[in-house]
């Protein structure tokens, strides 16, 4: 197996994006992507792009062979990576595996959702879960959350403050990424004070519903400095499967695919948690936020609230979450998150992420989750 | 420039709370009034439907025009509720309040800027000399399906506009269109409820076109906010209204008086005309009012309007605009969906 370097990256804005199509948001960040690693599209072996829910949102199936001819690649063999939420992610590992086994040499990883040219997505979301044991029985993402975080605030004490505080260090991070949706800060009585959507979650306590593309390319690490001076290492790709229904869980507040694949990941990348510098978490509700610091290793069980609370995963604490604002705050097109979240830590390690720079980040991470954690996946990255 | 001679308003009677449809569909009461800024909106009786409140609106408008109605030479309904999908609202006003035979009329619709288009033709002939004195109406009784957002804010109201070229109250200064192809709201042809695009209602949408026609009506006449005494809006909701008051630069003392949706409802087509009235029921000689209408699909239309001295000898000629907001009797939502035709009967 061959080790794997990022070369290249792009982001397009996240957002109410209403005069960017579907596949001009995929073609602005494959582009971007391609022009920041300086490969040329004869160059590339094959795409992955990942996405939930193009049929739904746009009534769009087969946009793998789209995203090609759209973007003037052809006849470069397009794959299209659905994994819910985690679809981005999913399509990065497919790349890596592709890299790494010595099938292709460039790879473009990307992810896309255009959300907006429906009036409600809820209902495309919602399949996401269960659909026989959960969606059909009226459970939402929200309502699903909420009850993980009902049920955290009754195991472990976990205040309604510490939910909003995370909603809160997104928002403070997000004011320094001009790609995010939301760029600007809320206060916790803010997030207090919202909509009630599900209780006891309010409306900041969730991620938007976004528009968004984001892209990365891939190469085998041997070759990485022949484009960049400032190439990326994947140092662990890892991923689980764990129950689609929240009810067949031994224990709701815990995501059991996130603790496999972290502990997986550490394993692969030779490191602890604590050497880590910078983390993007999975944070589509405040409380998921929250149980990433427990299962990434973070802190032990339990404790996720008192650590955010304390400050530990603001940009100058101990363990930095979600400098780029997080899914609530930089926003959430389900299939470009865990493409976003690469992005970012690139950014980060390459220390090209402006106000919002971890300083002195050497070792990042990614984590990203499908539905309410039926699947998880973490990526390392290091700048060696 | 051509100018308005008189102006009528009218607002049905009942009234129905925010928290009243809140409770029947689950809906938090508080999130949705201040969301919106809607405390209750104006609803229509059984008997009341656009070419009554249109006819209600025109025979107050006759009363501070002081002109035999003989002499109108066209008469416009601008709605999107026209009673009849084949058949003119208008020629029921004509007749009603005695303009017929020797008129043109005819019914617009463009969402909810019916009423100020209507406007803008009248002025066109009249400056043109074809007509010496044209009616222009905006009335509504909107539609919003049960449970929808739009059952918060669509409400029943109208006012209707004299215009002419003598013994004007106001005088238009100029005015401005700004229009595209923006399909955020439609009902087609049969559907009992319009279909809307969420919060694409907003940005490119509202607020695009509301911006659009402000900034070009600024240009055109070479003014600035702190020129104008009145502001007023389109206003689906409180919210949307207040926000572009603001952003483009007016204060509350300038539009508060334009802003009747937190009391009665989105008028629709009336709501410009009903905001206008409210305002010339207090104006003084010598104000000067901006005005932007907008109808989804998607259009804004702007004035510039300075009022003279005759304003003074004609507001007390009819019931003013604060008059009917202040008449009201609040009805449940039972009798709401009855008063609405929500109620099928076989």
């Amino acid at each position: 197996m061959r080790d794997v370097a990022i070369i290249g990256v792009a982001q397009t804005k996240f957002g109410e994006l209403w005069d960017t199509s579907f596949r001009q948001l995929i073609a602005d960040a494959g582009l971007g992507a391609i022009k920041d690693s300086g490969i040329s599209g004869e160059d590339i072996g094959a795409m992955y792009v990942g996405n939930m829910s193009s049929g739904l949102f746009v009534n769009q199936e087969h946009i793998a062979s789209l995203i090609s001819d759209h973007m003037g690649l052809n006849p470069v063999p397009c794959t299209r990576v659905e994994a819910a939420c985690a679809s981005g992610s999913l399509a990065l590992r497919q790349g890596i595996i592709t890299v790494a086994s010595g099938y292709h040499d460039i790879v473009i990883a990307a992810g896309v959702e255009k959300m907006t040219d429906v009036v409600d997505a809820t209902p495309a979301i919602a399949t996401a879960s269960d659909q026989e044991w959960e969606a059909q029985q009226g459970a939402t993402f929200p309502s699903l959350y909420a009850m993980i975080a009902r049920r955290h605030m009754y195991e472990y004490g976990t205040t309604r403050e510490q939910l909003a505080e995370v909603s809160v260090i997104n928002h403070h991070n997000a004011q320094y990424n001009p790609n995010a949706q939301f760029p600007f800060e809320i206060s916790v009585d803010k997030v207090l004070n919202s909509s009630k959507v599900a209780d006891p979650l309010t409306l900041m306590d969730c991620s938007p519903v976004s528009d968004g593309a984001a892209a990365v390319v891939l190469c085998p690490a041997e070759d990485a400095r022949k484009y960049t001076d400032t190439p990326i290492y994947v140092k662990a790709s890892a991923q689980a499967s764990s129950t689609i229904a929240l009810h067949d869980r031994k224990d709701m507040t815990t995501l059991d695919a996130t603790k496999i694949a972290s502990k997986k990941a550490y394993d692969m990348a030779g490191v602890t948690v604590k050497d880590i510098d910078v983390t993007e978490v999975h944070d589509c509700f405040s409380i998921n936020g929250l149980l990433a610091v427990e299962d990434l290793g973070f802190t032990e069980k339990g404790n996720g609230g008192k650590v955010i609370e304390d400050g530990q995963t603001r940009l100058d604490g101990d363990f930095p979450i979600n400098p780029s604002g997080g899914l609530k705050a930089r926003g959430h097109p389900l299939g470009a998150t865990g493409i976003a979240q690469a992005c970012e830590i690139v950014w980060q390690l390459r220390g090209d992420a402006g106000k919002r720079q971890v300083d002195g980040a050497e070792i990042g991470m990614t984590h990203n989750v499908g539905g309410t954690g039926g699947t998880g996946t973490v990526h390392i990255f290091g700048r060696e | 420039m051509a100018g308005i001679v008189g102006y009528g308003a009218y607002v049905p009677s009942y009234r129905i709370k925010v928290e009243e449809i809140a409770k029947v569909w689950g809906d938090d009461p508080e999130s949705i009034s201040n969301g919106l800024v809607v405390n209750e909106k104006s609803v229509p009786a059984s008997d009341e439907d656009t070419a009554t409140i249109a006819v209600t609106a025109a025979r107050n408008a006759l009363k501070r025009a002081e002109i035999d109605p003989q002499k109108l030479g066209a008469v416009y309904v601008g709605s999107e509720s026209h009673p009849y999908a084949v058949k003119p609202t208008a020629t029921i006003v004509a007749e009603a309040i005695g303009a017929t035979p020797e008129l043109t009329a005819a019914d617009l619709e463009f969402a909810c800027k019916a009423g100020t288009a209507g406007i803008q033709a009248v002025m066109g002939e009249v400056d043109s000399g074809m007509i010496d004195y044209g009616l222009a109406i905006g009335a509504d009784t909107s539609q919003g399906a049960p449970g929808d957002a739009l059952e918060y804010t669509a409400s029943a109201g109208g006012a209707g506009y004299i215009i002419g070229k003598k013994n004007t109250i106001a005088d238009f200064e100029t005015t401005y269109s700004f229009t595209t192809d923006t399909p955020d709201f439609y009902r087609r042809e049969g559907q009992p409820y319009p279909s809307h695009g969420g919060r694409f209602t907003g940005d490119p949408a509202y607020y695009k076109h509301v911006f659009g026609a402000a900034k070009g009506l600024f240009e055109k006449t070479e003014s600035k906010p702190e020129d104008y005494d009145y502001a007023l809006f389109h206003q689906p909701n409180g919210k949307f209204y207040i926000r572009a008051a603001r952003k483009l630069g007016f204060t509350p003392e300038q539009y508060k008086y334009g802003l009747l949706t937190p009391n009665i409802g989105n008028t629709y087509s009336g709501a410009v005309p009903l905001a206008l009235s409210n305002v010339l029921d207090k104006a003084e000689p010598g104000d000067k009012i901006f005005i932007i209408s907008y109808g989804s699909g998607a259009g804004s239309d702007g004035f510039v309007l300075n009022v003279n001295d005759r304003i003074k000898e004609v507001q007390d000629l009819a019931p003013k605009t604060q008059d009917y907001i202040d008449d009201k009797n609040y009805v449940d939502y039972a009798v709401y969906a009855k008063y609405k035709g929500k109620i099928r009967m076989a």
